[in-house]
Parts: structure tokens; sequence; C-alpha cells
């Protein structure tokens, strides 16, 4: 079965290269494409993915998608924007990056913000050095988005830059090809001194099966700051595989927010190098499923240096027959002395039939460490629902505000505004009683 | 308003009120003391509806209805208000906005139209007066992170917001300091009327220098074992339960 | 129950102390694995034709099997054709009918490692079963537990004198083919302890089974069954010794527990197998599983370890939580210095309702070691209002060691309560500092804090074996810090 769809990809690909162009990429895509071939689509019987079977995801040959405009794709962009929040936007239609759609005037000097397409066109040499790293151990879906890499986005930031306006990454899918894959690629360098903030929104229709298999690069030099948001929302039949690969330099900081609530199959995983001293990284997460959703977030943290710092939160709330699945692994490496790692991680089951797998990991070679991580799963608190309903609140009620809390703790992070207020409007939506536990937030 | 017959009550198959019997008529305030495991918070869970306690034998009347297996929120819209002993942080919820939930669903289950955001703020004003709550309180989490007074006394404003017609006061004196006690009893004894009653449970009589009930119960062993006014509280104070307890046994 | 530091320190030697080798004639059979080693051990223990049939069952699984490779275990190949599968110390034909038919210098072997067996030298309320290289030579207090009605006895004679408890338990919780290394010990176990706790019955002492592998070139395969039945009681202790050797030797052991409605096991275990030199030549590969498994209904199994010996420690002491009520603990510590390795956990499979486990575990790490937890909580679907608590707690001392972490929590009932925390840390300078400045001294402080972080699991091992846990705990970390 694995084989068949391995071999769909490969001839995907040599059907595909010459339209696809760059031909300076030719030998990248197919080095790539030979690695995937090797490596195969992941078992259950591998750790990284016990939990996580993506041979639904292989019964389906997805091929790229047509070029070509989808009809109603104003109102699905309007449902993607964050209202109030002023950014410069790319838009992408099933995978494929839309110039007419896409505003980016008014960047700093310097700055490059465009398809990637493009950007392979115009700089080989820039690109060559970026990619091609992903050794053999890494993940096989990372190296199958190599082998089609063409669209996506590359922003990159000079010294001493700080980009003030966030930019905003629309990713619509699914609204007119049925069975389609997109592969986007992102790459984000911060030089020195630069920082910016990066919304990744993925938006999908709920009613076509479709295949996003997206890779975003950040690479920061010393002291650059990344603030990083993905929201995940793509239709309830899609399958949606993220990686999200951090090199960080001395004394930078990343902030990552990942909120998954849409898909049928969604893993998402980020792997982060902290590379020199005073390295910082906080990873936030929530994941909400219902139905049959299945929810998989991944992190590792690599400490290579000493004094680095890494903080982790990540909620879940499955519902239903969802399945929600969180390993987090943290890795402090030798001589990485004076790192302090701290990892939480908090599930509420809210139906008989939703499972949760949870594995928070610690690998330490160094003594001088301060590490430790917490999880727990279980549901709403009896007291809390109890004090509620003495104050005459209905039950439903009462587990829908205590629901809506719980996730709120993540939510609350959020720093910028119009995201946060979005996000909140899109996780009171999910749950009954939307309009009376709008007030509630704090 | 509150008639209690020959109740009995377990709590994981244990049995902790053993034929209680108690009236509270409207107007009044009863205090309900007793030692340690006597069962005198169990009475206050019961009468809100708290899961896990078990009515084997007896009733509970109020107004004309039988409690038992009545929602807790319904009885809550029935005008029973309980300040809990331990009232509960719920981290993510808005105090003021819970609160403001908790007026409108009783206001639509007594079929009068809901507050506006204007007229429901005008309440909080008036009433956060009387417990001396700080505002700023008001737009945390319920309870969280408030000191132990604060927390009693955002009970008590609750209740002040909430206009209850039977009040059940769980050890609301508990870990009080003597100034915070009096604002505490000041807020209690404003909300006395004839159409309300209220009911004390304590540990000491300390609280009942500063609200004077009607009447006092000693609760032991699951039930009621002497009733009076207050100078019982007082002797109870001087003597310990002991005396009351051979009394009864006697 | 104070620790008395002073011993530590007149304890603390270089060299592993029960580093001895006995001199005996023993009868060991040739190295190497086949059907006809199995039948001659089959034979040799006069077994019925069922057991021996099940050993070859499980050996010819064990062909087809693939031996596990752990991805934080590192050790070369284990040649299985290079280890004897039977030795043991020759004696007259029938073994011995009391102790004083025992070879006294066995008697002397055990006087070494602390372990009198002559009764009036007992520990008072110890009974104990002592397992040489592969055969069980002496049990102690069998009449006085024969009048309480629990039998206590090695598990060759269990065989012979209990076949059908035997039949009805051997490979009910651990099946023949579990795993890799269950399935050898299945296909060649040689001895062990075997015990029974009838109805309603507290076992009047503490069981005790010291296990010791002498002779070279041989492994150790021991079994140990202990059925409690309704309503009993039993606390177990066990201990390890073996030889200094440069070769590694294998240690692959079964533990097996079932608990009825109502009855309890406490199992304690002090394993201080030889770990190896300080440049990790030689020392026991010990992998063994353990498992119990709470059959009925309020029933209760307690796993307690300490862990200080073996070049390799491989275990995880289970419970199947499947009686309604029952209840699940695992309290471990494992300390590794040097070239040692040890991936230990426990896993709680959660199947009856209402049922409750804790996990206390604390590793220690120092010098080259390694050392992992890995554990598995599984909350079943219909496993209602089930709890899991745990507490994973890592030491480090110098920074060439490594500690790990690795908890699988996995729950499908929407009424589990689980609760996971890790944390790790060294021992403070500003910790050390204070005790010294106090007069203590620099490994005395370091014994002192040591003790400190493992009071929790300290705490639930009976009091003889806690003394002896300490001590072992300096003696492991000897040379660990300055």
């Amino acid at each position: 079965m694995s084989d068949t769809a391995v071999n769909h990809y490969v001839s995907e690909l040599h059907r595909l290269q010459k339209e696809m162009g760059c031909d300076n990429l030719a030998r990248l895509r197919e080095a790539a494409i030979g690695r995937f071939q090797s490596q195969g689509f992941p078992s259950t019987r591998q750790e990284n993915w016990k939990y996580t079977d993506v041979r639904p995801l292989t019964r389906m040959p997805f091929s790229l998608p047509e070029t070509g405009m989808v009809a109603d794709h104003e109102a699905w962009l309007n449902e993607a924007r964050l209202p109030g929040l002023d950014c410069h936007e790319l838009v992408f239609v099933n995978g494929r990056f839309s110039a007419e759609l896409s505003r980016t005037d008014g960047l700093p000097e310097y700055v490059v913000l465009k398809n990637l397409a493009v950007a392979l066109e115009e700089d080989r040499t820039l690109i060559e050095s970026l990619i091609g790293e992903d050794n053999a151990d890494s993940n096989p879906f990372n190296t199958l988005n190599t082998a089609f890499i063409l669209d996506g986005v590359l922003l990159s930031v000079p010294t001493d830059c700080i980009i003030d306006i966030p930019v905003h990454l629309i990713y619509l899918s699914g609204f007119s090809d049925e069975g389609f894959a997109a592969h986007p690629r992102n790459i984000i360098a911060l030089e020195a001194n630069a920082s910016v903030t990066v919304i990744e929104n993925y938006v999908g229709a709920d009613n076509s099966r479709y295949f996003t298999n997206t890779v975003t690069d950040a690479f920061l030099q010393e002291n650059s700051s990344l603030t990083h948001y993905k929201l995940q929302q793509e239709g309830r039949g899609s399958y949606h595989i993220g990686n999200f690969n951090i090199l960080q330099a001395a004394s930078s900081r990343v902030y990552s927010h990942s909120i998954s609530l849409g898909g049928s199959l969604v893993r998402n995983d980020i792997h982060a190098e902290l590379k020199a001293e005073g390295a910082e990284i906080a990873l936030q997460g929530l994941y909400m499923g219902t139905g049959k959703q299945h929810i998989d977030n991944h992190t590792r943290i690599d400490h290579l240096s000493p004094s680095t710092q890494s903080r982790e939160n990540y909620r879940g709330v499955l519902n239903d027959q969802a399945r929600g699945v969180f390993n987090g692994k943290v890795v402090v490496h030798k001589d990485a002395q004076k790192t302090d790692a701290a990892q939480s991680n908090a599930n509420l089951l809210l139906s008989d039939f939703a499972e949760v797998d949870t594995k928070p990991e610690l690998e330490i070679y160094a003594d001088d460490v301060k590490c430790s991580h917490g999880t727990t799963v279980g549901q709403l608190d009896q007291d809390m629902l109890f004090y509620l309903r003495s104050r005459a609140i209905d039950e439903e009620t009462a587990r829908s505000i205590l629901t809506y809390a719980f996730a709120e703790e993540i939510i609350t992070q959020i720093d910028l505004q119009p995201v946060r207020e979005y996000l909140e409007y899109r996780v009171i939506g999910r749950l009954p009683d939307a309009d009376l536990i709008k007030e509630f937030t704090v | 308003m509150l008639n209690i017959k020959n109740l009995h009550v377990t709590v994981d198959d244990k049995e902790i009120l053993k034929g209680l019997d108690l009236t509270v008529n409207a107007g009044e305030v009863h205090a309900i003391m007793g030692p340690n495991g006597s069962g005198k918070s169990t009475l206050a869970n019961v009468l809100a509806g708290r899961e896990g306690y078990t009515i084997t034998k007896g009733s509970i009347d109020y107004e004309g209805k039988d409690l038992s297996g009545m929602a807790p929120e319904v009885r809550a819209r029935e005008g029973i208000f309980l300040a809990f002993q331990y009232p509960v942080e719920i981290p993510g919820v808005n105090n003021i906005y819970m609160l403001k939930a908790a007026v409108n669903a009783k206001r639509e289950y007594i079929g009068e139209p809901p507050l506006d955001a204007v007229e429901f703020l005008n309440l909080v004003k008036e009433k956060v007066k009387l417990v001396k709550l700080k505002e700023e309180l008001l737009n945390r989490s319920v309870n969280e992170g408030f000191s132990g007074g604060e927390k009693k006394r955002n009970e008590i404003f609750q209740m002040a917001v909430l206009e209850p017609r039977l009040a059940i006061l769980d050890e609301t004196d508990s870990g009080l300091d003597i100034d915070a006690l009096k604002i505490v009893a000041e807020g209690v004894n404003s909300l006395r009327n004839r159409d309300r009653a209220i009911i004390l449970v304590t540990h000491y009589q300390r609280l009942l220098n500063y609200i004077v009930p009607d009447q006092v119960h000693v609760l032991f062993d699951g039930r009621i074992i002497k009733s009076g006014h207050r100078e019982l509280a007082l002797k109870l104070e001087e003597k310990g339960y002991d005396w009351v307890k051979s009394e009864a046994a006697a | 129950m104070a620790t008395k530091t002073h011993d530590v320190e007149t304890l603390v030697k270089k060299e592993y102390e029960h580093g001895f080798f006995t001199d005996i004639e023993s009868d060991t059979v040739a190295p190497g694995l086949n059907e006809d080693v199995i039948a001659f051990i089959s034979r040799k223990k006069n077994e019925p034709d069922w057991l021996l049939e099940w050993r070859l069952k499980a050996y010819r699984h064990w062909l087809e099997m693939e031996e596990p490779r752990w991805a934080h275990v590192h050790y070369p190949p284990i040649d299985f054709q290079d280890i004897s599968y039977y030795s043991a110390p020759k004696t007259k034909q029938d073994g011995p009918k009391s102790l004083d038919e025992v070879d006294p210098k066995l008697l002397e072997t055990y006087e070494k490692l602390g372990i009198p067996l002559h009764e009036q030298k007992l520990l008072a309320g110890v009974a104990v079963d002592a397992v040489f290289d592969s055969v069980s030579v002496a049990t102690t207090f069998k009449e006085k537990l024969a009048d309480a009605g629990v039998i206590f006895c090695s598990f060759s004679e269990a065989v012979q004198e209990h076949p059908e408890l035997v039949r009805q338990y051997l490979g009910s919780v651990v099946p023949a083919a579990d795993n890799f290394y269950a399935a050898l010990n299945s296909a060649v176990f040689t001895d062990g302890s075997f015990c029974y706790i009838p109805k309603n019955t507290r076992c009047p002492m503490e069981l005790s089974t010291y296990f010791r592998i002498n002779a070279s070139k041989t492994g150790q395969f021991e079994r140990t069954l202990i059925v409690a039945d309704e309503g009993s009681y039993v606390s177990y202790l066990e201990g390890c010794t073996a030889p200094m050797r440069d070769e590694n030797q294998l240690h692959a052991a079964v533990v097996e527990l079932v608990a009825l409605d109502n009855a309890s096991i406490k199992y304690s275990t002090v394993q201080n197998w030889y770990p190896g030199d300080e440049e990790g030549k030689g020392g026991i590969y010990n992998f063994v599983t353990k498992r119990g498994d709470c059959r009925g209904v309020n029933s209760r199994i307690s796993w307690t370890q300490v862990e200080t010996g073996s070049a390799i420690t491989w275990k995880y002491p289970s419970c199947l939580l499947k009686g309604d009520n029952s209840v699940g603990e695992f309290y471990s510590v494992a300390v590794t210095n040097n070239y040692q390795q040890a991936d230990t956990g426990t896993k709680m499979i959660h199947i009856g309702k209402n049922t409750r486990s804790t996990i206390i575990s604390k590793g220690i790490s120092a010098g080259h070691a390694e050392n992992a937890y890995r554990g598995l909580v599984r909350i079943t679907a219909k496993a209602e209002n089930a709890r899991n608590y745990t507490q994973c707690d890592s030491l480090l001392m110098g920074d060439k060691c490594g500690a790990h972490t690795f908890p699988y929590i996995e729950a499908k009932n929407a009424s589990a309560q689980v609760e996971h925390e890790a944390t790790t840390s060294k021992i403070g300078d500003d910790q050390l500092f204070y005790c010294m400045q106090r007069g203590i001294s620099e490994e005395d402080a370091v014994n002192m804090i040591v003790n400190g972080f493992c009071k929790e699991v300290f705490k639930e091992l009976p009091m003889e074996f806690a003394v002896e846990a300490q001590k072992l705990l300096g003696v492991t970390l000897e040379g660990a810090v300055g």
C-alpha cells in the first residue's frame, strides 16, 4: 500500500519536473525524492509515529493542483483575514501563490518577502545554501516537501531591521480541486537583531479531501526575534502535515503559537535547535478535536549550548471520538550547562470515546540544568462546575465556560490582539452556548 | 420557608445526617453549630444540591417544593444561595460576567427581562460597597488570586447581587480576621429582611456577636440535639460541646 | 528511620564487596542451547511431561523472535550459544534434605553475603530461599510457614510437590512467548522460588530469596511465582549478588505475581549484581520480566526496587489492574555509576473500574552512566474512574552521565485522571557547602542528600532492607563526587 503511494509521488515528480521550472532545483528535488523513496512513509512501528497512522493519506494519490483561480475565493479570504489586523499579506490558493490577492507594499528597505518560486528564479545560491540539509533521519514528509519545492515564502530580514507590521500567510485550500497535494515551503531568515511576526493561516473547505504538506524553516542570527503563529483550520476532510524547523544563534528568541482546530488527520512537528548561548524559545499550543479528528503535536527542542532556555505549554481538548497526541522532547546535550527547560501538557477528555496519548520526554546529558515536565489528563473540575451551577448557570453552559477557560490559558498568552480575538471567536464558536460564554473571557 | 423532616444523607455509603429536623421561616436567622464532623457542611451542600450526597430518607420542603432531585442551578434560580466554605478558584472565567450570567439566568427563570450591561453595572456598583470589595477584583477570574478574606467577601457580594430568598453561609467566618469579619457581618446584616431567611453554619460563636441569630441549633452526629436562643451559643463557647452531648445522651 | 552516615563511610570500599568466587565442585552443562539441553534440564529436575512440552514450545517461539534493540541501551551482541544453561553445586543425587547436608562452602558463601542460612542466626521473622547459580540450595523456616498453610519452597520442589498449582498459574501472567527474554527464560529456567498464600492468611513472616551467580560462563534464569489467594497478604524480598568477572553474564529472570480478591502482595528487590569495573568491563546483564496481575477485586500489588548493581538493567515491574478497585504501586531507586546503564520503569495497565496506581521513580546518575525511566500508564476504555499519579525525579552527578525520562500515557476513558511530573536536578553546591560548613565530610554530605532524595522509596522497604539499601547507595556512588 505504502509502496504504491511512494511510487505515486516519485512518478508525479518526474511528470512535473519540467512544468515546475527552476532547473537549478531539479537536482535538489531529484535527490530529495531519492531519499524519500528510501525512507518511505512512516509506520506506527517507528517510535515517532507510534500513535499516528498515516496510511489514510497514502491511500489517495494526491497530485499537484491545477493552477487557476477558485470561484468564491473572496468569501473565503474574508473568512481567513483577521479583523483589525494591519499586515503584509501573501495568499496561496490550493497551494499556488496568487500575486493578485497578495499585498506586500511598504516593507522596510532590503527586506525580501516574495513567493519562493520567484525567489528561486532570482537567487539560486541563497536557496541552495538554505535547503537540502535535511539528513537521513529527518521526517519523511519534510523530505517529500523538498522534492516538490516550488511555492511558498521567502522572508529575509536584514540586520537591525524590525518589521512592526506582521506578515500574514494565508493558505486557502480545497475549494475546487478535489484530491490535490500542496507542499508549501517557507523560509524565514533573520539577520542579527532583526525582528518579525509571521502568521501562517491554513483555511480549507470541509467538503473536499486534500493534503497539505507544509514546511517552514527559520534561521535566526544573533539577537534576532521571531514571533510565529500557526493557525491550522483546514477542512474537515483534509490531511495536514506540518514541519517547523528552527535554528537559533546566540540570544535569539522564538515565540511560537500553534493552534490546531481543523483537519481530519493532522500532524505538527516543531524542531528547534538552540545552537548558541542565550537562545530562548517558548512554544505554546492548543489542539481541539471533535468528531473523528486526529491531531498530533510533536515538538523537539535541542539545547546544544550553555545557558539556553525553553518553555513549552500545550493544551488539548478532545471530544466525541477525537484523538489527541502530544510528544514533547527536550534534549540537553553534553556541555549545555545551565539549561533551563520547563514543559507542560494538559488534556481535557470530554467524551468516553475520545483518546489522548501523551509522552513528554527528557533526555539529559549535562548535570547543571533545571529541567521539568508535567502532564495531566483529566476532566472538568467538579467543584468549579458545582460552583457555577449553584450560581444559577445551567450545566451545559457551565461546561462550555470551563472548557473555554481551559483553552483560554493558551489564547490569553497571545500578545497580538487581533490574533487573540480571532481565536477567541473561533474557539468559542466550537462550543455550545457560544454567545453566552463569549462574555466570560477575562 | 424551609422544612426539613427526618433527613438521612449518605456520602460514599457512609451516613452523615441521621434524621435531621429543621424549620426556618422567612425573616429568620438560624445558626447551626456543632463540632467538626457533625454534618454541618453536609447539610449546606445537600441544600445546594451538590453531587455525591444521597438522601436515603426524609424530605426537604422549600416553599412548598420538594428539593430532592432538583438541579443545583434550578435551586439557585428558586432563590437558594450557598456561600461556600472554600470558594473554588476558576481560572479564565471572569468574576463579573459569571455573576451577570447568574443574574440573568435567574431573571429569565422568573420571567423578567435580562439586565443590560449598564443596568447590571449599576447594580454591581451599588452592591460592591456593602462588602468593601476592591473593584479591581471584579474583573479578575473567579476567586483567582483572592486572599481568604477577599474570597469570603466576594461570596457575600454575590449574595447581595443575587438577592436570594434562602441564604446558607457555610463557615463564612472561618479564616477571617476581626476586621474582615465585621465587614462580612455588616454585609450580611444589611441583607436581613422579613422575606429572606439565613442559615449560618459555624463552628464558633464569634460570628454571632455580629450577626445575632433568632435561633441556635446544635448539630451532633447527624442530628440536631439542642435548639435555643442566642444564649445557647454563649454557653457553648463557655462550656464546649460536651455538656450538650451528655445532656442529649441522658 | 535515621540514616547512619558513618555506616556508609565504613562500608565504602572501592571494590564490589560481594565479588568473591566460591570454589565448589559444580555440575555444569556445556555451553550451548538446543532442545537436547532443555530436555536435559527437564530430566535433571525430574519434571512432568507437560512442563517439558511447555519449555519446548517457549523455545520454539524464542527461535522465531528477534532479539530486542533498545534505543538507550548499548552493549555488544550476546552469543546465546556461549552460555551454559545449567550449573548446580554437586550434591548427592537427591539434593540436600536439610541444612546439615548443604555443602559447608555454600553456607560460607551466604555467610559472606550476610545471609546466614542457619535458622537460629536468622533475622527474626524472615524466611529465606537461597538460589545459587541455577538451583535453590536451602529454604528456611519451612515448618513454621507450613503451620500457617503457606507454601514457600524452591520452584523445582513446587513442581514435584504442588504440580497442580504450578500448572494453574505458571505463565498465566507472563506468557511463555511474552518477549524475547521471557521466552528464553521459559525454555531454560532452572529454579527459583514458589510461594502460595492460602485464603485469608496473613503470611506470618517476611519471605526472602537471595540469588547468587557463581560459576563463570553461566546464565541465571530463575523463575518466581507468587500466588496470593483471596484475602491474603505477603511481603516478599529479593536480593541478588554475583562475583567479579571480566566477561558479561546474563541474568534473565521472570517473576509472576497473582493477587486474587482482596489479596495484597508487596514485592521488594535490592538488586546488587556485579556492575562491572570502573572501565565498564564485565558485569551482569540484568534483563528481567516482572509482572503482577491484580486479578481480583480490591487486590493490591506493590513493587519496590533499589537497583544499584548490574552493567545493564532492563526491567519494568508492571501491574495489570484487572480487578475493580485494585491498586498498583511502583517505587524505584535506580543508581548508576561508571559505565552502568539502567533502563527501568513500570507499566500500569488500568482495566478494572476505580483502579489506582502510583509511580515514584528516583534515578541517580554518576560517572559515565546512563539512567532512563521508561513507563507506560494505560487507561483502557472500560476503566472507569482510573487514577494515576507519577513522579519521576533524576539526580545527576557529574557532566558525563545521562538521565532520561520517557513516560507514555494513553488515556481512553473520559473519567481518567492522570498526572505525571518529572524533574531533573543536581546536588547543589550550596547544599554541599552548607553541610560541609557544619563539619560533615563531602562524601557524607552527598550520601545524606542522596538518601534524602530517595526517602520516599526507602520508606516503602522493610526495615532490614532499607538499611541495606542505604548502604549500597553509598558504595555505588563511591568516588562519584570530588
